[in-house]
């Protein structure tokens, strides 16, 4: 099984994940350069988090418009697997793979904290390992993470099964209170309908190596390897 | 030729800076202040076009690029290079 890891400059997630993927589940993982313009053949690949090209203009504005982007998108198209973790999320959104926007904090501030998590559709290529509302703490760290699309993006979200995970409480519940950044409908990671691209605010590579204790964002990527063995 | 563009948030958008500046103004006594709404100005120095083709350019460089028409709105005027 072979991965691959998109390095824009300033992403700065990019080597937790390779840990993740290469020491921790040991699969072959490899570098993809943002300036490259062909891809090799892959399993998955993962849009890290960070802050490409400095967030200028808009946080993944920019790095959208990377050489590699173009067979990215290709690959998205053709049903690849992909997904995208914080920056990684905003450049999908950016890119048009995943709809709607995630703009400033509601807050203002800039949220780096451990929280919890809803997993509300279980039936894609990123959750398949999870319970259906299964609650799992991943770490946040943005600044702009607050989800928001028109009404009519929303219905159709909610309509196909698109919306992946909502923040929430310990229980599952889904209080104001539990909101971090104002995120519209509480949405913490959407997919496209057909499933195979998904982007994401919070970090799953921050809590997947067993030194830590923490390591629910592990069934994110067990769910991929999963995924990728059975031929859909 | 140059082009000054504006990119502003759409209305009914949440603009959460421009809510804070609108706090901070009132705070600091100017309660005549109703709403505030930030945005980006940008200059962009143009060369070898005339002012129509800037025109269709610079539109299509807003819509690509420079502003995110999920959210945000622009506009622009083209000036003769200072």
């Amino acid at each position: 099984m072979k991965c691959g890891i998109v390095v824009f400059p300033g992403s700065n997630c990019d080597h937790d994940c390779y840990h993740i993927l290469k020491h921790v589940l040991q699969l072959d993982t490899q570098w993809i350069w943002h300036k490259d313009e062909t891809l090799d053949t892959f399993d998955f690949i993962v849009l890290p988090g960070g802050f490409s090209y400095g967030d200028y203009l808009r946080p993944g504005a920019i790095a959208r418009f990377s050489p590699i982007m173009k067979s990215v998108i290709d690959y998205a198209n053709q049903g690849g697997r992909l997904l995208g973790i914080c920056n990684g999320f905003q450049i999908l959104v950016e890119s048009g793979l995943l709809p709607g926007v995630l703009m400033d904090n509601a807050g203002q501030k800039f949220i780096c904290k451990n929280l919890t998590l809803r997993v509300d559709n279980n039936q894609t290529p990123f959750t398949s390992q999870c319970r259906p509302g299964e609650v799992l703490k991943i770490p946040i760290n943005h600044g702009q993470g607050r989800y928001y699309a028109d009404d009519e993006t929303l219905k159709r979200l909610v309509d196909n099964d698109q919306i992946v995970f909502r923040y929430c409480d310990a229980e599952g519940n889904t209080p104001e209170t539990a909101n971090p950044n104002g995120s519209l409908d509480h949405i913490a990671g959407i997919a496209n309908q057909a499933k195979n691209v998904m982007g994401m605010m919070p970090h799953p590579e921050r809590c997947a190596d067993p030194l830590w204790p923490e390591v629910d964002g592990q069934t994110i990527f067990n769910s991929l390897i999963q995924s990728s063995l059975t031929p859909s | 030729m140059l082009a000054k563009i504006h990119v502003t948030l759409k209305k009914g958008v949440l603009d959460s800076q421009g809510k804070a500046v609108h706090h901070a103004l009132n705070d600091l006594g100017y309660s005549e202040v109703k709403d505030v709404h930030l945005g980006k100005y940008m200059e962009i120095a143009l060369s070898g076009i005339s002012e129509q083709e800037a025109q269709t350019r610079v539109t299509e460089m807003c819509e690509k690029l420079l502003a995110n028409t999920v959210i945000e709105s622009y506009r622009f005027t083209l000036e003769p290079a200072e």
